[in-house]
């Protein structure tokens, strides 16, 4: 009995207007296999805001991000040491993302406030905060700009801003280049639905990265069976060498 | 389902271990430079694979663990050459190979340890540049005086030098291909030698190896290249196997494509190498490793562009 009430009452909750507006996203592929071949990929976000009144107020905003899998990264520092350029400082960022993007339906600074930036850690250097420690008044600033300067000109974080496409404040995509030195793990998609600056919606949604066919082969049997790999390695050098003498002879023959 | 992205038109490979992805004909091209030079001059050629590894943004760990790979299919091809010539001191190799497994042990463990402290690089370039600088030179002033002397024929050749101190020394051994009746701690000590640079710089050490033969242990040059390349073939197997173990940094993909190039391109170096003479042969080695001494030199020396450089540890 109270089992039927309970769920008469979440029928009656879900029904009523709790959101004006809605989102809802898709992904253009959920698994994304790294073969030999592999030399980088795009991702298309897609999605549609859902409305059950009509269309309020206010400019609508969509930003889309994408974070790669956390790595542990050491930024080091390099300063003249006797005559030469040693690396002498360094600092440790627990968890920064392989990969980041962030893509908005006009730029960021005219549809998020920057106290909204700061809670959801949307751009890059907020998105980096989280990962490095407020960027402040202590020493590891330069570290961390270090990291997401040389992350950026290496394309692994996309500074700047790919668009959302927005149709009729309804339908909307965003296209994310991942680049080839991609590594594995789970991708990471936000998206967020703002209305005149303030955050209606939000959405979640993962992307798996994996080595496949002989890359995974190569790359778990290197960590599972080091020995044996190793040892294969070994004789794949010898009989290639071995080859070659013996066929240039029969060919000099 | 799988989504595979084949753009295959730019011949891109991605290398598993080292997460990167590389243009095939750029890889077959590195290995075709260092086995045509290696067939041309008889030298492994990881001192200029590692390096240039480096450049194309290969992690440095994985290009000295690969480029010690590298060197075993290299040498396997010119000691089976050399053994057929019987061009190989068997004992002598042996010697040097027990003093080389020591050595690779260590320099693994010094490998570990300074790329924990972040100062790999600066390690492997500074082994570079004091050793490619100094043997350099010394073969360059070696060759040019050979060149003189071919000229005016009458003059003797000097006496080589002895080494009043290497023949006071204990545990003496002969070794009948070299003709030698020496004490077995020289060569023990340039294979430990060696064998630390094998492990450090991810190079063979041939170019080391082989001055050091001559002008240390005074052994006759007939035999020096054979049992220089048999002694690298064992400690380079020897670093492979540690490093895959140890690190878990050698990218076979990599080290096939390498490989592959490297072997055309030996054969053709050699062929190459037949029309020209010894003496000219010396020099052009002497100009190409005192080329990668100075542009690695520089490189510690000038202000770099970049002053932060990143190392990423396992992914979570």
């Amino acid at each position: 009995m109270t089992r039927v009430l309970a769920a008469l009452i979440a029928i009656l909750v879900l029904a009523l207007p709790a959101q004006a507006e809605k989102v809802v996203a898709g992904l253009s592929a959920e698994d994304i296999g790294i073969t030999a071949s592999f030399d980088g990929s795009t991702v298309l976000i897609y999605g549609a805001v859902k409305r059950d009144a009509p269309e309020p107020e206010g400019r609508l905003g969509v930003i889309v991000t994408l974070e790669g899998p956390l790595q542990r990264v050491t930024v080091r520092r390099k300063s003249r040491a006797f005559g030469i350029w040693v690396n002498t400082g360094k600092t440790v960022v627990p968890e920064a993302p392989s990969y980041y993007a962030v893509a908005a339906s006009a730029p960021l600074e005219k549809i998020l406030p920057p106290a909204l930036d700061a809670l959801e850690r949307i751009s890059l250097p907020l998105a980096m905060q989280s990962f490095a420690g407020p960027l402040g008044e202590n020493d590891t600033r330069p570290y961390a700009e270090a990291l997401m300067r040389i992350r950026s000109e290496q394309g692994a974080y996309q500074l700047k801003m790919s668009r959302v496409k927005l149709v009729q404040d309804t339908l909307f995509r965003a296209d994310f280049d991942l680049p080839a030195n991609l590594i594995e793990g789970d991708y990471k998609a936000r998206i967020f639905l703002l209305r005149a600056g303030t955050l209606i919606d939000r959405a979640e949604s993962r992307i798996r990265v994996r080595r496949v066919g002989l890359e995974r082969l190569v790359y778990t049997l290197s960590r599972e069976q080091p020995a044996l790999y190793g040892a294969l390695s070994l004789a794949l050098a010898v009989f290639a060498g071995w080859a070659a003498s013996a066929l240039f002879r029969l060919i000099r023959r | 389902m799988l989504q595979e992205q084949s753009r295959s038109v730019a011949m891109q490979i991605y290398l598993p271990i080292a997460e990167i992805s590389v243009n095939i004909f750029l890889l077959l091209g590195l290995g075709g430079l260092v086995g045509l030079l290696s067939g041309l001059f008889g030298v492994g050629g990881g001192f200029l694979i590692t390096p240039l590894l480096f450049f194309i943004g290969i992690p440095p760990a994985v290009a000295v663990a690969t480029g010690a790979n590298q060197v075993v299919a290299s040498s396997v091809t010119g000691v089976l050459a050399q053994f057929k010539r019987k061009a190989v001191d068997v004992p002598m190799g042996l010697v040097l190979q027990a003093g080389g497994l020591v050595g690779s042990g260590l320099g693994i463990m010094l490998f570990n340890y300074l790329t924990r402290l972040g100062q790999l690089d600066l390690a492997v370039q500074l082994a570079y540049v004091v050793f490619l600088g100094s043997i350099g030179l010394l073969m360059l002033q070696e060759s040019v005086r050979a060149l003189r002397r071919s000229h005016r024929t009458d003059l003797p050749r000097p006496k080589a030098r002895n080494h009043g101190l290497i023949h006071k020394l204990p545990f003496k051994v002969k070794f009948r291909t070299s003709g030698l009746y020496i004490s077995v701690i020289p060569p023990l000590l340039v294979g430990m030698a060696v064998g630390v640079l094998a492990a450090i710089m991810g190079v063979g050490g041939g170019f080391i190896m082989v001055p050091a033969m001559i002008y240390l242990l005074d052994m006759p040059t007939k035999v020096v290249i054979g049992t220089s390349l048999f002694q690298i073939l064992i400690v380079s197997a020897f670093t492979t196997m540690l490093h895959a173990i140890t690190n878990q940094s050698v990218d076979v993909m990599l080290a096939l494509l390498l490989i592959l190039g490297g072997v055309v391109g030996a054969q053709v170096g050699s062929q190459l190498g037949a029309r020209l003479k010894a003496e000219q042969l010396r020099i052009l080695l002497a100009l190409l490793v005192l080329a990668v001494g100075v542009k690695l030199g520089l490189d510690l020396l000038l202000p770099p562009g970049e002053l932060y450089s990143l190392s990423t540890g396992r992914t979570r």
